[in-house]
């Protein structure tokens, strides 16, 4: 879960990093009021959870209060790269003499984290990694070690970042660490013409899997933008809104992708990503089926279930009394294969839904799920 | 003679007096799986009954070990508590520990896999569904009559791909299938695996299962072109799926690629390996590489 900009600067001011004054809105008028508590010329910042902000005109620099109100007016309610800006960060200003970046990422490859710096920060950093990687240096941490303030120096010096640095470094280690972060990105830290070192622009990313010990990031960190991806959280659902005409349910993150795939080689686009796991209860293709159905782009769904663990007739079991629970609107297409798959078939078979219908292979189901959607 | 797991290993259940655990403990026995204890400190001494078994409960690893001279462990234990019995079990000199428990934390893994290497321990997982030598033993949640024994080797992050190229393939058969699982951090890899394949006498072809998101795939293809001489059949989902969350500058950085389906079939093909567009089309180039090649 990848957290705002005003969450990340919250917690690095929590670990004791320099940020810059800043406080959140959602109303113009109260961009008027923090920018003269801030003492008037503000940079008014977007609130997305994506990148290409400043590109985008999601970033501003505002001469006075009057000016925060107009600046914020405009990027609220803007749309950048898909995301709905509900917030900006009204920041004060900082007189930046250097910019540098410094990063921990998971290296997924050597299982563990890395640290990656450099003396040139700012927007091009991944430019400067693709044509200069030299000037990016990348140093692996040992998990049993972390990142001490002697690790912390041998990084600094690898990317020629000034020994001020340092303290950064290991604060920012304490961040990933105690916050169960994935990834925590400064980009820029800057040095100011007075000589301090500031996290001007920060992203953290938190470990979903860590919930049930770091649970302060609850429901303002989750917020979806799509009201459907909302109401499928809200059902417990691992649902993805997608842009197109065939709904997907299927078991098993792997066995969805793969029928995302192969819908869209058979020419038509799926709605959505629904894995609805091993279990397949009624309650959960039930839930699954309503969102699927309230999607007024949806024309018709492919329920894709492999009986590994459950058994088909289990499965078909579900579907049956999530059709008691559910009206269901737009055609059907199931294919059950595993185990006991003859006999949630005949289950599907017995139920005789008139929009229902059942193919025996992944390829032909899908093929008929596209057709259904596209004539 | 398979990889990693044959008919003489002895299998610890650690969490097998939990829910998951008992169930799967129970289905591991019915497939003639030699599973010779369980761990839980809380029920130490005790036998827990499986239809026609009785299986001892152990206060730890370590004593499960002394006693029954297992050598492989698979962790049922919930997410808060796997970091623990994983580390417990690499101090115990296990040589194998399959991690079926799904939602461990990336920091506990990364800990837990970096303690193993100097344990010597080999973890597979965490989050996978575990690994089968068909016929011979079954460490882990994959169901047992899916595919008779063959010749085929499968290696797959996904557990319900897994499934279904097994099914699609169930005439043929497997020597062993391996769920190596798709959190950001694991103990076994492709690569792992694929090295070990191309040197088991009982396995003349390679199946491998990939998705979006990391390099894994493509470190593999590098693999198979450098070092491996039996063939490979492919399969790649996640071409349409949405773009995973945007990791800021540094997850390109690191790997140097995009991660994408499109990326990883494109390497695999480079390195001679064939990548079918659906699992039943992956399942008839097997077919026909064993056909042509035989």
């Amino acid at each position: 879960m990848d957290l705002y900009e005003h969450q990340a600067r919250e917690l690095f001011e929590e670990h004791g990093i320099v940020v810059p004054r800043a406080e959140v809105t959602d109303s113009p008028r109260g961009a008027r009021e923090i920018a003269r508590r801030l003492g008037g010329t503000v940079i008014v910042k977007a609130q997305v959870k994506t990148g290409g902000r400043g590109k985008a005109g999601g970033v501003r620099l505002a001469a006075d209060p009057a000016a925060a109100e107009l600046t914020a007016r405009r990027i609220l309610g803007m749309d950048i790269k898909g995301h709905k800006v509900g917030k900006v960060m009204l920041a004060q200003p900082v007189d930046i003499d250097r910019e540098f970046y410094v990063s921990y990422v998971l290296d997924r490859a050597a299982g563990r984290f890395l640290a990656i710096a450099s003396a040139e920060g700012g927007m091009e950093i991944e430019e400067v990694a693709a044509t200069r990687p030299e000037a990016v240096a990348r140093v692996p941490v040992d998990p049993a070690e972390g990142v001490t303030s002697a690790k912390a120096a041998e990084i600094a010096e690898a990317a020629g970042l000034p020994p001020q640095t340092v303290d950064v470094l290991v604060r920012l280690w304490q961040v990933l660490v105690r916050e169960d972060a994935l990834l925590v990105e400064v980009n820029p830290l800057v040095r100011t013409a007075q000589g301090r070192i500031v996290a001007l622009d920060g992203k953290v990313t938190l470990d979903d899997n860590a919930g049930f010990r770091q649970s302060r990031w609850g429901a303002e960190a989750a917020e979806q933008d799509d009201p459907l991806e909302a109401r499928a959280a809200a059902l417990g659902l691992n649902y993805v809104k997608l842009d197109g005409e065939v709904g997907i349910i299927g078991n098993g993150a792997g066995l969805v992708m793969s029928t995302l795939d192969v819908v869209a080689g058979c020419g038509a686009r799926p709605a959505n990503f629904l894995d609805i796991g091993g279990g397949a209860s009624a309650q959960i293709m039930a839930d699954g089926l309503s969102v699927i159905l309230s999607d007024p782009a949806v024309k018709s769904v492919f329920v894709n279930v492999f009986g590994g663990i459950t058994a088909c007739d289990a499965v078909a079991d579900g579907i049956v009394r999530a059709l008691e629970e559910v009206r269901l609107t737009k055609p059907l297409v199931v294919r059950l294969d595993g185990n006991n798959a003859a006999r949630g078939r005949a289950v599907l078979d017995a139920r005789a839904h008139p929009l229902v219908e059942q193919a025996t292979t992944m390829d032909g189901a899908a093929r008929r799920a596209a057709q259904l959607a596209t004539t | 003679m398979a990889i990693h797991l044959t008919k003489e290993s002895k299998i610890l259940v650690q969490g097998m007096t939990g829910g998951e655990g008992m169930k799967h403990t129970r289905r591991m026995l019915a497939s003639g799986t030699n599973v010779v204890g369980g761990v839980n400190p809380r029920k130490a001494g005790r036998a827990v009954d499986f239809d026609d078994r009785s299986v001892p409960v152990f206060g730890s690893v370590h004593e499960g070990i002394d006693a029954t001279g297992a050598d492989v462990t698979v962790v049922f234990v919930p997410p808060a508590f796997a970091k623990a019995a994983v580390l417990e079990a690499s101090d115990a000199g296990i040589g194998l520990a399959v991690v079926i428990t799904e939602g461990i934390p990336v920091h506990d893994a990364v800990a837990f896999t970096a303690h193993a290497r100097t344990r010597g321990t080999r973890i597979i997982g965490p989050n996978c569904p575990g690994l089968i030598s068909p016929g011979q033993s079954n460490a882990g949640i994959i169901p047992a009559d899916i595919a008779k024994p063959g010749r085929i080797g499968l290696v797959s992050k996904s557990g319900t791909l897994t499934y279904q190229l097994m099914y699609e393939l169930r005439d043929i058969g497997f020597s062993t299938c391996v769920g190596i699982g798709g959190d950001p951090v694991v103990g076994t890899t492709h690569i792992d695996c694929l090295a070990a394949f191309q040197d088991d006498p009982d396995t003349d072809l390679i199946v491998l299962i990939g998705e979006i998101g990391g390099d894994a795939e493509e470190r593999a293809a590098a693999y198979i072109r450098d070092h491996v001489t039996k063939p490979v059949v492919g399969y790649i989902a996640g071409f349409t799926a949405p773009e995973g969350r945007t990791m800021g500058h540094a997850g390109a950085i690191v790997s140097g690629s995009s991660g994408t389906a499109r990326a990883k079939k494109e390497a695999l093909e480079a390195a001679g390996v064939k990548v079918g567009s659906t699992p039943t089309e992956t399942a008839q180039q097997v077919l026909a590489v064993l056909a042509g090649g035989a």
